[in-house]
């Protein structure tokens, strides 16, 4: 990874705390994420990572804390402006649409890329055939890159799990993000199928600096990645650093082996 | 390229491709399909960058006699490089693309190759893994820069950036291209190729301009090809049928070829293509067909039952039709209402509608699938030969098919059937000589300067070249019957549930065997009778799938029984392995031809329980994942007999 330059901060996390009601979801967590890094939060189950993710994103609004994007502070974001600045993501639970065919479900990533009105693009003409050429020129490239040509026109539902978790990344690609925040890309998948991924993943980085932003569970996988790790443990943060640090922070241990009573 | 190369004999490779330039530029030579969309280069085109090309490869140091190994799936540019290097005298050595490094190391050795054009990263990292061990090694050039950026080795080199370079060479020297052509000779070396090494270490096979284009000017001459054809070229290109079909013939007649944009893409891309030429070995068609009885079963009842019945048709008259023989007015009709529902659709789904010949080769193929294919009016056609030979021996004639021989000598191919029943060939497409391997050589090509091909065959009353089995394995019973293991073997693999197979009984009172299931086609039959599996190994396992393994292996124990002199090799007992066979694990060739004595030795604890009448074996087995790595898997085998049919009746039957 010699080509790649990790960069400024470009995302600041200050004192954010969540709540749901009475249940405190994120307290008082703040941590950077730096222009091209691959950034891994990391926790138990119901740390609260998924939460931080769509904090990012804009689903969730934190009650407190400032968020800089790119040197601009907000409190409030959709998750439609954070698509437009620059951010895209996948889910935990695959959200594609099963009756589509991978190109049309990789094509809708483009969508905040399409200008022409809707009736030009009912009737295909002019601006509309234009654009649609560029972004399926566009999708091609994604589609070359995860290597997924021969179930182009296959309907996602069709496809097994790992395949679908890299159509919804290259959904994610086809947006052309600045960063790519991916929640858990790596569960239920067999070694292969996570080396596979694990190498997207650096390629994509690589390839389009793209910063990343991601959940994972596999210690192994996360620790060969990530440039910095944070680890979080019921809603707050217990450690941040590189994995080296992290694995030898004695709270961390704690938090993922257990404590001695 | 210049017009005086092309003046002359057109006897060389590079002087067939100036021919072409100047006869027919415009016209489409290569395809490849790129982003979705099908790119094309003219002959014009593709004479430019291949001249570029080598003058690049000059300019690197690159001379005369050398050889320049490629490595990669099919890519125009890599077709290119192997002209490019014999219009500068080399000599290109294409290799097996999946194979892992340790493998190619033998041959980039034994090629001493200085040279190296690759696809892509992963097989330059490949190379860089062996390259402290291979001391002449000295440049290696990609086709694909991606993810090649980070690469600052100064021996790695873009093609792109060859073929600039190659230009600049070409401006300053114009007249270097057309002399290095003029020196070429039709006697030269023009390709190495390696045997598969289904008989010990690979040897690199040289063959002549000559040699190669007289097979296949005979091959176009046999079944009137034109440039009109288009064809489709998706088999490893280290394969001598590849460069016979994909390369000989096209450079000879001006055909185009056509590159699948990935390995997984080829059925969609031979829809989209609709080649009039094709080639491929018994196990595509067998795939196919498994795709399709699959599809079939899942669908509707009113369908299938339509599917059946005109299969029925066809099988009766079907392949009568396509050779001309005379039909009842009847089928006729039958079969031509056949075409219009199920047989045109079915070839247009599998890419066919346009094919004029199809050829098959590389193992025998199954009788029955043989017969499906022209039934459903696809000319399907049998060919033999081997590296040594360019692919060139014996071709069945239009109209003259016989489903279990491999047709009749080809133009300008003697050949002989020996003492001892192997099949020996002269002729002017013969290998000049191993590589290296004057002892070889000698040991190959008798006296009379017949090559020995190791085949045991016969020929019938026709003059049809009938084919039993490699000449070495065909063994004896411990009652003195024949046993022909290939023989049984494929019998078996006509089941689409059974993917491999490999026989036992050489000096053994009776023949058993190991069974590979087929996880597509056992997996979906699984599914629909609602048993669940969570993997090969487990589904291997099952009772039912054994039960139905022993149904296929009994019925090919009854067509044996009516086979005569093979009665006596009905299959007494099997197994289903718990693994799949895999070359990675040098259980199979690169070609995925069983390697029958490193199976028995590997796996000799189940040959002792199949003789010893046990009726379940444990055993654990290494495999080797694709990325190097290995591992173990381990299983409980059930042992099954199957029922046999007394050879008493043979006598009957004889008499």
């Amino acid at each position: 990874m010699s080509g790649r330059k990790i960069g400024d901060v470009i995302l600041d996390l200050q004192n954010i705390s969540l709540r749901f009601g009475g249940v405190k979801a994120l307290t008082d967590i703040s941590f950077n994420v730096r222009e091209h890094e691959v950034r891994a939060i990391i926790g138990p189950n119901g740390a609260g990572k998924s939460s931080m993710l769509n904090v990012i994103n804009g689903v969730y609004h934190p009650q407190e804390g400032r968020i800089v994007f790119h040197g601009e502070e907000r409190r409030k974001m959709e998750p439609h402006k954070a698509a437009k600045q620059g951010i895209a993501r996948t889910f935990q639970n695959i959200a594609l649409f099963k009756g589509m065919s991978v190109l049309d479900n990789i094509m809708t990533g483009r969508i905040t890329k399409m200008h022409a009105s809707f009736l030009e693009q009912a009737i295909h003409f002019g601006r509309a055939r234009r654009e649609e050429l560029e972004h399926r020129h566009k999708v091609e490239e994604v589609i070359d890159f995860l290597e997924i040509q021969h179930i182009r026109k296959t309907p996602v539902g069709r496809l097994p799990y790992g395949l679908q978790k890299r159509v919804e990344l290259a959904r994610a690609l086809a947006a052309e993000p600045t960063m790519l925040l991916l929640d858990e890309p790596m569960a239920g998948m067999n070694v292969e199928e996570k080396q596979d991924m694990c190498r997207f993943i650096l390629d994509v980085n690589d390839q389009f600096g793209t910063t990343i932003v991601l959940i994972e569970h596999d210690m192994g996988v996360v620790m060969d990645i990530s440039d910095r790790v944070v680890v979080l443990d019921y809603g707050k943060k217990i450690g941040d650093g590189t994995p080296d640090e992290v694995r030898n922070n004695p709270e961390v241990i704690s938090a993922y082996l257990g404590v001695a009573h | 390229m210049p017009e005086t190369a092309a003046s002359q004999a057109l006897d060389t490779f590079p002087r067939l491709l100036c021919h072409h330039a100047r006869v027919r530029g415009g016209k489409t030579a290569m395809r490849e399909k790129d982003l979705g969309i099908w790119q094309t280069w003219s002959w014009s085109e593709v004479a430019e960058r291949a001249g570029a090309l080598a003058c690049g490869l000059a300019e690197l140091g690159f001379r005369r006699g050398d050889n320049l190994a490629i490595v990669g799936d099919n890519r125009p540019n890599l077709y290119m490089a192997m002209v490019a290097v014999q219009c500068i005298g080399g000599i290109p050595v294409p290799l097996y693309q999946d194979a892992v490094a340790e493998e190619m190391k033998f041959v980039l050795q034994d090629a001493g190759v200085r040279f190296a054009l690759v696809e892509d990263q992963e097989q330059v990292d490949k190379l860089l893994e062996i390259k402290d061990q291979l001391p002449l090694l000295e440049h290696i050039a990609y086709d694909n820069p991606r993810g090649m950026r980070h690469y600052t080795q100064p021996f790695l080199h873009d093609i792109e950036e060859l073929i600039g370079v190659g230009r600049v060479r070409q401006k300053d020297h114009p007249d270097f291209l057309p002399e290095e052509i003029a020196l070429g000779s039709a006697d030269d070396v023009g390709v190495m190729l390696y045997t598969s090494g289904t008989t010990g270490k690979p040897k690199g096979v040289c063959l002549t301009h000559r040699a190669f284009i007289s097979a296949a000017q005979g091959g176009v001459e046999f079944d009137r090809l034109s440039d009109a054809e288009e064809i489709l070229s998706y088999l490893p290109m280290a394969w001598v049928g590849d460069h016979l079909f994909s390369l000989a013939q096209a450079m000879l007649v001006g055909f185009a070829i056509n590159c699948p944009e990935s390995g997984e893409t080829v059925m969609t891309d031979l829809r989209e293509i609709g080649p009039t030429y094709y080639f491929a070995p018994p196990r595509v068609f067998e795939n196919l067909l498994t795709q399709v009885m699959i599809r079939m079963e899942d669908a509707s009842a009113p369908k299938r039952r339509l599917f059946h019945y005109f299969m029925d048709v066809a099988r009766r008259c079907g392949a009568e039709i396509l050779d001309g023989k005379p039909v009842a007015g009847g089928d006729r009709l039958r079969y031509a209402l056949g075409n219009f529902f199920v047989y045109g659709p079915l070839k247009n789904v599998l890419g066919m509608s346009r094919i004029r010949v199809a050829y098959t080769a590389g193992a025998a193929i199954g009788p029955d699938l043989f017969r499906f294919y022209r039934s459903i009016g696809i000319n399907l056609k049998q060919l033999y030969g081997q590296t040594e030979t360019c692919a060139y021996v014996c071709l069945q004639p239009d109209g003259e098919i016989k489903f279990d021989s491999v047709g009749k000598a080809a133009p300008g191919v003697e050949v002989k059937i020996a003492d001892n029943g192997e099949i020996l060939v002269k002729g002017p497409m013969l290998l000049k000589e191993y590589y290296k391997r004057p002892d070889a050589t000698a040991e190959a090509i008798n006296a009379d300067g017949y090559f020995m091909t190791g085949d045991a065959g016969f020929f019938d009353e026709e003059g049809h070249l009938k084919i039993i089995d490699r000449a070495k394995d065909v063994g004896k019973l411990a009652n003195g019957a024949m046993f022909a293991p290939n023989y049984i073997e494929n019998k078996l693999k006509f089941f689409p549930y059974i993917k491999e197979a490999v026989a036992f009984g050489h000096q053994r009172e009776m023949v058993c065997a190991f069974i590979n299931i087929d996880i597509g086609a056992v997996g979906n039959w699984a599914e629909r009778r609602g048993i669940a599996y969570s993997g090969y190994a487990d589904l291997a396992a099952k009772d039912d799938v054994c039960q139905l393994i022993r149904q296929c292996v009994e019925e090919v124990n009854a067509q044996l029984l009516s086979e005569g002199m093979l009665a006596d090799s009905q299959v007494h007992r099997f197994l289903v392995l718990h693994k799949e066979l895999d070359p990675d694990d040098d259980e199979l060739t690169r070609t995925r031809k069983v390697r029958r004595g490193f199976i028995a030795e590997k796996y000799a604890v189940l040959i002792e329980a199949l003789y010893t009448g046990r009726s379940s074996q444990f055993i654990e087995t290494q495999v080797r994942f694709e990325d190097g790595r290995t591992g173990r898997v381990a299983a409980d085998l059930q042992i099954l007999d199957a029922k046999t049919l007394p050879v008493v009746s043979l006598v009957r039957q004889a008499a």
